[in-house]
């Protein structure tokens, strides 16, 4: 039995947030596949409208699909609610644009997905919110680069792309010590192998694309709030303290104590961005989350014997995997990570961009391709595809090699897996 | 005391009163999916904060007893002269105790998961003062019917079960066993029904563990004005999460026969 739950995980994994349809008895979560949701009568509209009720107005606020995948999120998280987003990109905008404002500071992992990296250091500063990047590994660094406006502090369960384990706990002291929000990405973790809420951070984020789906089908965002943050205390975020004209003034620490962001997040982001999930995007999603704990195992499993296999090649400089006794994060990863440090990594071979190429197109189960956490072995080589323009110079300085390659390892026999790597070796070596 | 919400809409003169009091370890964020509603359906809300509960800087009261005062105290600064009262678990017994201290004032009572007296074993009392966080797991587990979230509770996207939790754990140490103990310790439950001669509806969870409907057919059974009780299915103790619409509607019908019937006469 966990803190706050009577099931283990297992069997949250496959129940929470669902029950058998009301009307129809469907046993399975039904893809309620409708846009709107009609009223009872008027007083009953206005009533859904005001927040005076809780219910199902436009699938953009809310949907029963999407309901359950939500609570479900939350049970295996332990947060006090979440949102369904359209991609893990919107989960994380959604989250920042709900607390932040024009003159609001994060402070982030260096070590960051390209994508959110964007986000934060190009989009964002756009629109007035500033983010300054520390060493994950840092922890003065990142109490040091706190300000008064700092709203936010981020980072990744385990960073991209060395695998940079962070240190939730003691970044939840620095961040509550300094009454600011932490939030985690998740996504590479899932819930089976950390839980940063029970750890002390505040918010989790994942994209639901990855492991959480598992199979390589919808995308998806998921934004968990834990429910563990003082926002009255803090005195720096008067998006949730204050009163919102946006939504009858309404005062969202007021209405709610534990979930005003999950308030505003839904009733103003939702709303005003627009990046809802598709229900049957949210099926796709439940239906994964069903056989998490099952697939989880098995791409740690899978992931670890294939580390130690590259580690042990001659052609093989270096393996990023924190569940080697070589990463410089293996002790922190034993402490928080028990499970598995997940089945996604890069390694580095001695040999040149075209090298790498080889290596990429000689493999026959591997797919190369932009995606990780999926059933399906992926491959993808950085310097001929996210960063081909990049020269030899730039790449180096991104501490990307042209014989760099970032493996998200599948659910295939680790044999066959091992063999198709051997068939990419023994391709590096022929010219 | 000083804290309490209003429901999002401004007090009107003339308006029938709600004062809504929450129960052990919580804050009037319980109501969430009542007051609202009321406040914006003829009903001036007061949903208060305990004192030495949520936004509550006043000392922590021993007593329900002393709570009541407490609320009266309130409710005299705010010059309200006559209020339904709406409580729930300890809250329930604030407001039979409240109505006791202001007859007149008092136009009719709800008590939502509710027993009178409010017996706490000595076992938990103990787990209390021993292990306050694994006594807050317990009592939230006692508290829902289920794990997941009802068909029938539309609330998107929200764990009733963690935000509990959750709510517990964020008020400070020590009040829990001070509310527990009140709430073991309060006697005069059955009198105050006795004497209390208005309207009353006592709203209980079907599957409720903390506070039986077995037990809150005995307080109704005490009431020499007959009160109504309803069986609200599917729910355990924390009925106002678990079941808000079912909650609200027999809430409302019972406010709109009861007190607005009465003050158009």
């Amino acid at each position: 039995m966990n803190s706050a739950d009577f099931f283990d995980l297992a069997t949250l994994a496959i129940h929470a947030g669902a029950q058998p349809d009301p009307t129809t008895g469907a046993r399975a979560t039904p893809i309620y596949w409708s846009t709107a949701f009609q009223f009872q009568d008027s007083d009953h509209a206005a009533a859904l409208f005001n927040m005076e009720q809780a219910g199902h107005v436009y699938s953009r606020i809310s949907n029963p699909t999407n309901a359950v995948l939500e609570e479900r999120i939350s049970a295996l998280e332990q947060g006090v609610g979440a949102i369904a987003t359209a991609s893990g990109q919107a989960a994380l905008h959604l989250a920042i644009a709900t607390v932040c404002s024009a003159g609001s500071h994060i402070v982030a992992s260096r070590a960051l997905y390209g994508g959110s990296h964007n986000l934060l250091h190009f989009t964002m500063r756009r629109f007035g919110i500033e983010t300054t990047f520390v060493d994950p590994h840092d922890l003065s660094a990142w109490k040091n680069a706190i300000r008064p406006n700092t709203r936010l502090l981020f980072g990744e369960t385990l960073g991209n792309p060395g695998l940079d384990v962070l240190d939730v706990p003691s970044l939840a002291q620095i961040a509550r010590d300094s009454r600011c929000l932490l939030m985690v990405d998740s996504t590479f973790t899932t819930p089976w192998l950390i839980r940063p809420i029970t750890m002390g951070a505040n918010l989790v984020y994942h994209s639901a694309t990855k492991f959480l789906c598992g199979h390589g089908t919808a995308m998806a965002g998921l934004l968990v709030d834990g429910g563990n943050f003082d926002y009255l205390g803090a005195e720096r975020y008067p998006e949730l303290t204050e009163p919102y004209a946006g939504f009858h003034n309404m005062v969202f620490a007021e209405e709610s104590t534990v979930a005003p962001l999950l308030l505003r997040a839904r009733r103003e982001g939702l709303r005003d961005f627009g990046a809802c999930l598709s229900p049957m995007n949210a099926f796709a999603v439940l239906q994964g989350i069903e056989t998490l704990p099952l697939r989880m195992e098995k791409h740690v499993k899978n992931a670890l014997e294939i580390a130690h296999f590259l580690e042990a090649q001659p052609l093989v400089k270096k393996v990023s995997y924190p569940g080697l006794e070589s990463h410089r994060d293996y002790a922190l990863a034993q402490r928080l990570l028990p499970l598995g440090c997940g089945a996604v990594f890069s390694f580095e071979l001695a040999t040149d961009r075209a090298g790498g190429i080889r290596f990429v197109e000689a493999l026959k189960v591997f797919s190369h391709l932009a995606n990780v956490g999926d059933v399906r072995s992926l491959i993808i080589h950085p310097a001929s595809t996210t960063h081909f323009r990049m020269d030899a110079e730039a790449l180096a300085a991104a501490g990307i090699g042209g014989g760099t390659l970032r493996l998200s390892i599948g659910l295939e026999s680790p044999q066959d897996l091992i063999d198709d790597l051997l068939r990419g070796l023994s391709a590096v070596v022929k010219k | 005391m000083s804290y309490f919400y209003t429901g999002g809409r401004a007090h009107v003169v003339g308006q029938p009163t709600l004062v809504f009091i929450h129960g052990a370890q919580h804050d009037h964020s319980v109501w969430i999916l009542q007051s609202r509603y009321f406040a914006h359906h003829g009903f001036n809300v007061i949903a208060i904060d305990l004192p030495g509960h949520g936004r509550s800087f006043a000392p922590l009261q021993e007593s329900v007893e002393t709570m009541a005062q407490a609320v009266l105290a309130l409710l005299d600064e705010l010059a309200v002269d006559s209020a339904t009262l709406v409580g729930h678990s300890m809250g329930s017994l604030i407001a039979l105790e409240l109505a006791g201290l202001m007859p007149n004032r008092t136009n009719s009572l709800a008590l939502l998961g509710t027993s009178a007296p409010m017996k706490v074993s000595d076992a938990l009392l103990a787990l209390i003062a021993r292990d306050e966080a694994r006594a807050m797991e317990q009592i939230n587990q006692w508290s829902h019917s289920t794990l997941a979230q009802k068909p029938g509770n539309p609330g998107p996207g929200f764990s009733t079960y963690i935000q509990n939790i959750r709510l517990m754990q964020r008020q400070k140490s020590g009040v829990l066993l001070t509310d527990f103990s009140a709430c073991n310790n309060y006697q005069k439950g059955l009198a105050r029904a006795q004497e209390f001669a208005k309207p009353c509806l006592i709203i209980q969870g079907q599957h409720d563990q903390m506070t039986p409907v077995k037990a809150a057919k005995k307080l109704q059974a005490a009431f020499a004005h007959p009160a109504q009780l309803e069986i609200i299915e599917n729910s355990g103790h924390a009925v106002m999460s678990e079941r808000p619409d079912a909650v609200l509607s027999v809430l409302n019908r019972w406010l709109q026969s009861s007190v607005v019937s009465s003050l158009s006469k």
